[in-house]
C-alpha cells in the first residue's frame, strides 16, 4: 500500500501531494484528515512525483502536515448486483438505508466505456407516459435521453414521478389504425439526486414507496447538505448500476437524474480551484464533453434485451434556456421538455411549453404499428395550429379581438382549448395514446377544414369527427 | 525506434521525456497498451502528446514508443460503406474484436489487409506515368469505380503491371523511376491527415450541387466545390438538413463526419443509409458513403483529428475525378476539442477560451474544399471537387461567438437556422431574410440552360415578396391587416403561400423530401401565376375574400407532394387558376361551374 503524509497545498476541494511514486491518472485515493475525517478522492493530474487529488467529500478537517493519503491502485468503482434493487445509497454508492452491504457480483469502474456506435440499436419503441403533452407531441422512446428543463418552483418532480409511475410500452399493432396493448416487461428505476433538498428527495422516496415501485428502484442520494464534489461521482454511480441492470440483467431501466444544475456547479467549483481557463459563465470549457459522458450512457445495444432511458432534470438559472447548462444539455440530449412559468401561474399542470419542447426520436417511435398512422401528421398540425393561435392572440392583445379575421379567431379558440384540454391533465390522470389522439382530433375539428394542411387527406377523412360522420 | 517516458498526465494530454528524434505531429504509442497519440508540442526534450484514447491508469514512468511517422490515413479500396472513428479505426471491426463497448488499446488498420480486390490495369508496361495518373481500376461496389493512382510526387516508367485479385498491400506492378530505382505499386496510399493533397490547378466552381431541398437549391444554392455553413441553436434542424444533403445531393461520394455529436444519430445513418435508394444510381445510399463517427463521449483528441481524417479521404476521391461532399457535424465540437487541448497545454487563450489560432485552423480546413483539375498527365481532362458543409452549434444560438464569426469569414453560403421558425414547425427552419449564397450569380448559366430562363427571375421575385412581407408585417402588427391596400394584402397571401407551399419541406415525408430543380421552378411559377391573376382579378372587381377562397389554392398547397411523373398536373393547376381568378361576376360563374365539377 502506498501511503503518504506529504500533502503540500490544499485549495478548495483539491490537494497537492508530493513525492509520490507510481501514481496513475484517475487513481482512487483514500484520504484521512488529522481530526479523523475520511474522504475518497481521485487523481486529476500527475506531474512527475506530484499528484493533484480532488476530495469527493471535501477538505474540511484537513491540513498539509497531518493528512494521510493512500493510493489504492484502481479507479472509483461500484460493486453491482441485482440486490441493489429496493436499496438506497449515498452519492458514492455506499448503503445509507441501514441495510446490509451489497455483496457484489462484480466491481465496475463508474466511468464506464463508450458504446461503439455500430453496436447501438436505434431506439424506436414508443413509451406511453400517459401524459398528452408528451405522448401526443413529444413522445419518449426506449433508450432516449429526454431532459426536463425546469425552474425553481415548477412541478418537475411531479412530472418526473408521473412518468416513472405510468410509463409503459405498447405491443406493436398489426393494424396501422389501431393502438397496441400495454406490454409487461422487466423494468427498473434508477434515481440519482444531486444537491436537491431533503424534501424533494423525500417526495420521490415516498412516491416510490406508495406505488411499491421501490422494490424495482435503486436510489443514490447526494442532498443539498452533502459534499458538493461528491456530486461529480453520483450520476456515474447511478449509470453504472443502470448499465448492469440493463445489459446484464435484461431490464428496461428509467434513469432520473436530478438536478443536473448542481452537478455542473460542482464541476465548476473544481475547475475554478484548478484555475482552468473558463468557457461561458465560468463553466469549464470541457462541460459539453463531460455532460456527454453522462447523457450518452442512455441507449440500446444490439443483441441485449435491456435498455437505458434517461430523464435528467435541470433547473434553468433565471429560466434562461441559453444558460450553458440547458444549452449544452440540449445539444447532447434527444430533445427536451420545457416547463413554462406562465402556464404554471395559470394553474395548468403539466405546464409544458409545447412549442420549444422537442423529441428528436419521435419520427422513429410513432406511426403505423407503433402508435397510429395519423400520429405524426396530427401532431404536426397541432404544433402548427397552436403556434398560429398564439400569434393571433398576440395580435389581439394589441389590436383587439375584433381586428382578427374569422380564421384567426378560430385559431385563438383552438389555442385556448388546446391548453385547457390537451395540455392540462391531472397528476394522477393516465391517458392512453388513443385517448390523446382522439382529443387531438376533437381540437383540430375547431379549425376550418382547409387549414388542416399538414394532415394527409385520407387521415382527415378517416379520423376528423365531422368527416367521419359525414 | 526510440522510446521515451511519461512525466505528466492531465486528461487527454500526456507529456513525455526522451523523444529526441521524433517530430511534430508524429504518431506515438503510449503506455503498455500502446494507446495512439500524436505529438503536438515540443519544448526541449519534452514532448506534449494528445492521446486518442482514455488515459486513465497511465502514470509517470510509463513508456512512449515513437513510430517516426505522422498521423495518417490509409487510402484505397474498402473505404466506402465503412464507419471509422476519428483516427480511422474501423468501428465495425473493433466491435467484432472487443464487443459493444469501446475498449482501450484495441485497434485495427483502416483498410482490410485480407480482402482481395479485382484490379484491372489501364496502363501497360513501358508507359511513362507521373503522380496522380490512373494506372488501373477496381469496381469497389456497383456504384463506384475506384481509380488507382500513382502517388503524388512519384513518376517513372511502368516496369510491369498485371490484372488480378490483390490485397491492398500487394504489388499490382512496378515502376522504374528516372533515377533507376524500382518502386512497388500498391492499391493503398498512406497520407498524413494534416497535409492537403496536391492537385494541378484550382478551378472556379459554377455547377450547382443540388440537394432536393427547395430553400437551398432555389434560394441559397451551393456549388460543387463550394463551402457552406449551417449555424443554429439546438433543435433548429442542423442535423436533419445535413442528413438531407448526404442523402439527396448529386455528388458521387459522400463523407459524413459525426464530430462530437450523438451516438444515436450515427446509428440512424448506419441503419437508414443501407436501406435508402440513391435517386441517381438506384442503389443503396450507403454504397457512396464513408462515415467518420467520433461521438461526444468518445475521446476528445480523436474528435480533433476526425475532421482531418474526413477531408483527406474526400480529397483522395476528388483526385480520382469525383465530386465529393463532406459534411462536418459539428465544427463547434471540433473547435471545443482544440480549446480543451490548448487549455491543457496552458496556451494563452483568445476569445471565450478558444486558442488564438482558431480562425487560422478553420480557414485552412475550409480551404481544402474546391473544384480542381486533378494531378496527372491527363490534367485538364479529369476534374474533381470537394464541397464542404459544416454545421456550427453556437452557445445559446449566439451568432457573435468565435466559431460562427471565424467560419463566416471563409464560407460562401450561410444557411441561418432560426429557433422561432422551428418552434412553429416551419422546416427547414432556414431564415430566408438573413441567409445568403454568394454562388447565386455563378449558377445562373447552368439554371438557364438546364432549368429555365425564367427560374432566376422567379426566384428573385419571390425573394422580393418575402422581403416586402417582412416590412408589411411590422405595419400589420401595429395597426392591423385592414391598413394595407388590397394589392398589399394579396402580396401578404402570396408570401404566406411561398412560405408554406414552397419553403416548408418535411424531411420525413417520402413525397416531400426531394424536389428536382424543374419541379422547384414549376412550383414557383404556379405560385406567381396565382399572384398575378389575383391582382388582375381584383382590379377587375373580384372581392379579395373570393380570390383567397378560390378552390385552386388547395391544389397549389398540395403541389409540392407531386412527383416527377405528375409534372403535367402543373398545367392543369395553371388552367384552374386562369378559370377561377376572373373579375367580378364572372368569377361567381366560374366558381359555380367548378363546384359542379368533380373535386
Ligand atoms: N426538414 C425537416 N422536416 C421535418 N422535421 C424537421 C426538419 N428539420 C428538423 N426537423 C425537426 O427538428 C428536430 C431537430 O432537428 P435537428 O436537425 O436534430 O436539430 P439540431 O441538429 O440543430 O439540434 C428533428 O428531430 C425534427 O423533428
Amino acid at each position: 500500500m502506498r501511503e503518504y503524509m506529504t500533502t503540500r497545498d490544499i485549495v478548495g476541494p483539491l490537494l497537492l501531494i508530493e513525492s509520490v511514486v507510481d501514481v496513475t491518472y484517475g487513481e482512487l485515493v483514500e484520504l484521512e484528515y488529522p481530526d479523523g475525517t475520511k474522504s475518497l478522492g481521485n487523481v486529476l493530474e500527475v506531474n512527475g512525483d506530484v499528484a493533484l487529488v480532488q476530495a469527493f467529500e471535501g477538505t474540511r478537517g484537513s491540513n498539509p502536515s497531518g493528512t494521510k493519503a493512500k493510493f489504492l491502485g484502481r479507479s472509483l468503482e461500484l460493486g453491482v448486483s441485482r440486490d441493489m434493487l429496493g436499496r438506497v445509497f449515498d452519492g458514492l454508492g455506499r448503503p445509507n438505508d441501514g441495510g446490509p452491504e451489497i455483496i457484489p457480483e462484480k466491481r465496475l469502474s463508474i466511468y464506464g466505456s463508450p458504446i461503439n456506435p455500430t453496436a447501438r440499436d436505434f431506439p424506436d419503441d414508443f413509451i406511453q407516459t400517459g401524459v398528452s403533452a408528451i405522448d401526443g407531441l413529444n413522445p419518449l422512446v426506449r433508450g432516449q435521453k429526454l431532459p426536463i428543463f425546469s425552474g425553481s418552483g415548477l412541478p418537475h418532480n411531479e412530472l418526473a414521478a408521473q412518468i416513472a409511475r405510468q410509463a409503459a410500452v405498447l405491443a406493436r399493432s398489426a393494424q396501422a389504425d389501431a393502438v397496441g396493448e400495454k406490454l409487461e416487461g422487466e423494468f427498473a428505476v434508477v434515481f440519482a439526486a444531486m444537491g436537491i433538498t431533503f424534501e424533494d428527495a423525500d417526495f420521490f422516496t415516498q412516491e416510490f414507496r406508495t406505488t411499491s415501485a421501490i422494490e424495482r428502484a435503486v436510489l443514490f442520494l447526494n442532498l443539498a447538505d452533502d459534499p458538493a464534489v461528491e456530486r461529480i461521482a453520483t450520476p456515474r454511480m447511478a449509470l453504472t448500476a443502470a448499465e448492469y441492470l440493463a445489459y446484464e440483467c435484461d431490464m428496461h431501466v428509467l434513469v432520473i437524474l436530478t438536478d443536473m444544475t448542481y452537478y455542473c456547479e460542482a464541476l465548476r467549483e473544481v475547475s475554478a480551484a484548478r484555475k482552468e481557463v473558463p468557457g461561458r459563465r465560468g463553466y469549464p470549457g470541457y462541460l459539453y464533453t463531460d455532460l456527454a459522458t453522462i447523457y450518452e450512457r442512455a441507449g440500446r445495444v444490439k443483441g441485449r434485451a435491456g435498455s437505458i432511458t434517461q430523464v435528467p432534470i435541470l433547473s434553468m438559472p433565471d429560466d434562461d434556456k441559453t444558460h450553458p447548462i440547458p444549452d449544452l444539455t440540449g445539444y447532447i440530449t434527444e430533445g427536451q421538455i420545457i416547463l413554462d412559468r406562465n402556464l404554471h401561474r395559470r394553474g395548468i399542470y403539466p405546464p409544458v411549453a409545447v412549442l420549444p419542447s422537442l423529441s428528436r426520436l419521435k419520427q422513429k417511435g410513432i406511426g403505423p404499428g407503433k402508435t397510429r398512422e395519423d400520429h405524426a401528421d396530427l401532431s404536426n398540425q397541432l404544433f402548427g395550429a397552436y403556434a398560429r393561435g398564439l400569434q393571433a392572440k398576440e395580435l389581439a392583445v394589441i389590436l383587439g379581438e375584433a381586428a382578427l379575421s374569422d380564421t384567426d379567431k378560430a385559431f385563438v379558440a383552438f389555442a385556448d382549448a388546446f391548453e385547457d384540454r390537451f395540455i392540462r391533465q391531472g397528476k394522477h390522470e393516465e391517458r392512453s395514446v388513443a385517448e390523446t389522439l382522439a382529443l387531438g382530433w376533437e381540437l383540430v375539428a375547431l379549425l376550418p377544414r382547409t387549414e388542416l394542411k399538414r394532415i394527409k387527406d385520407e387521415y382527415v377523412a378517416k379520423y376528423l369527427p365531422a368527416e367521419k360522420e359525414a | 525506434m526510440e522510446q521515451g517516458k511519461i512525466v505528466k498526465v492531465a486528461g487527454p494530454l500526456v507529456v513525455a521525456e526522451g523523444l529526441i528524434e521524433s517530430k511534430m505531429y508524429d504518431l506515438v504509442r503510449v503506455g503498455a497498451e500502446g494507446l495512439m497519440g500524436e505529438i503536438i508540442e515540443m519544448r526541449g526534450d519534452r514532448a506534449s502528446i494528445q492521446v486518442y484514447e482514455e488515459t486513465e491508469g497511465l502514470g509517470p514512468g510509463d513508456p512512449v514508443d515513437a513510430t517516426g511517422a505522422p498521423l495518417s490515413v490509409e487510402l484505397g479500396p474498402g473505404m466506402l460503406e465503412s464507419v471509422y472513428d476519428g483516427v480511422q479505426r474501423p468501428l465495425d471491426v473493433l466491435e467484432r474484436m472487443a464487443g459493444a463497448f469501446l475498449a482501450r488499446g484495441v485497434t485495427a488498420p483502416g483498410l482490410d489487409r485480407e480482402k482481395r480486390w479485382e484490379f484491372t490495369p489501364t496502363v501497360s508496361a513501358g508507359e511513362r506515368v507521373i503522380g496522380g495518373d490512373i494506372i488501373g481500376t477496381v469496381q469497389e461496389n456497383v456504384v463506384i469505380e475506384h481509380r488507382i493512382m500513382v502517388p503524388p510526387g512519384v513518376s517513372g516508367t511502368i516496369a510491369d503491371i498485371a490484372p488480378g485479385a490483390y490485397t491492398v498491400t500487394d504489388a499490382v506492378g512496378h515502376l522504374t523511376t528516372d533515377g533507376g530505382d524500382t518502386i512497388a505499386l500498391t492499391m493503398m496510399q498512406v497520407w498524413p491527415v494534416r497535409m492537403a493533397r496536391p492537385y494541378a490547378r484550382r478551378l472556379s466552381a459554377a455547377e450547382p450541387l443540388t440537394t432536393g431541398t427547395r430553400v437551398i437549391d432555389t434560394f441559397f444554392p451551393i456549388v460543387k466545390g463550394g463551402v457552406a455553413c449551417i449555424p443554429g441553436p439546438f433543435g433548429a434542424g442542423k442535423t436533419v438538413t445535413q442528413h438531407q444533403i448526404a442523402k439527396w445531393s448529386n455528388a458521387e461520394v459522400v463523407i459524413f463526419i459525426g464530430c462530437g455529436e450523438r451516438g444515436n444519430e450515427m446509428t440512424d445513418v448506419l441503419m437508414e443509409f443501407p436501406e435508402l435508394v440513391d435517386p441517381y444510381s438506384g442503389e443503396p445510399l450507403m454504397k457512396r458513403t464513408v462515415l467518420v463517427a467520433n461521438t461526444s463521449n468518445m475521446p476528445v483528441a480523436a474528435r480533433e483529428a476526425s475532421v482531418y481524417t474526413g477531408i483527406t479521404m474526400a480529397e483522395y476521391f476528388r483526385d480520382m475525378g469525383y465530386n465529393v461532399v463532406l459534411q462536418a457535424d459539428s465544427t463547434s465540437r471540433w473547435a471545443e476539442a482544440m480549446r480543451e487541448i490548448s487549455g491543457r497545454l496552458e496556451e494563452m487563450p483568445g476569445d471565450e477560451g478558444f486558442p488564438a489560432y482558431l480562425g487560422t485552423k478553420l480557414a485552412a480546413f475550409y480551404e481544402r474544399a474546391g473544384k480542381v483539375e486533378c494531378l496527372g498527365a491527363d490534367s485538364g481532362v479529369r476534374n474533381g471537387s470537394v464541397s464542404v458543409v459544416g454545421s456550427v452549434s453556437p452557445p445559446g444560438g449566439d451568432l457573435s461567438e468565435p466559431v460562427v464569426q471565424n467560419t463566416l469569414r471563409v464560407v460562401k453560403v450561410f444557411w441561418a437556422l432560426q429557433d422561432q421558425l422551428a418552434f412553429q414547425r416551419h422546416f427547414p427552419a432556414i431564415d430566408w431574410l438573413t441567409s445568403y449564397s454568394l454562388y447565386l450569380d455563378k449558377v445562373e448559366t447552368y439554371w438557364n440552360a438546364e432549368v429555365s430562363e425564367e427560374y432566376r427571375g422567379r426566384r428573385d421575385r419571390c425573394m422580393a415578396i418575402l422581403q416586402r412581407e417582412n416590412e408589411l408585417a411590422e405595419i400589420v402588427r401595429l395597426v392591423g391587416l385592414e391598413a394595407l391596400s388590397p394589392e398589399e394584402q394579396i402580396l401578404m397571401e402570396t408570401a404566406k403561400s411561398i412560405r408554406e407551399d414552397f419553403l416548408q419541406q418535411n424531411a420525413f415525408r417520402d413525397d416531400d423530401q426531394f424536389s428536382s430543380l424543374k419541379e422547384q421552378d414549376l412550383l414557383l411559377k404556379t405560385i406567381l401565376l396565382f399572384h398575378e391573376r389575383a391582382i388582375e382579378a381584383h382590379a377587375a372587381g373580384a372581392a379579395l375574400k373570393d380570390i383567397f377562397a378560390a378552390p385552386v389554392r388547395e391544389r397549389i398547397t398540395r403541389a409540392k407532394y407531386l412527383g416527377p411523373e405528375d409534372i403535367d398536373q402543373y398545367e392543369s393547376i395553371a388552367s384552374d387558376i386562369e378559370t377561377q381568378l376572373v373579375g367580378g361576376g364572372a368569377n361567381e360563374d366560374a366558381r359555380a361551374v367548378y363546384a359542379g365539377g368533380e373535386r
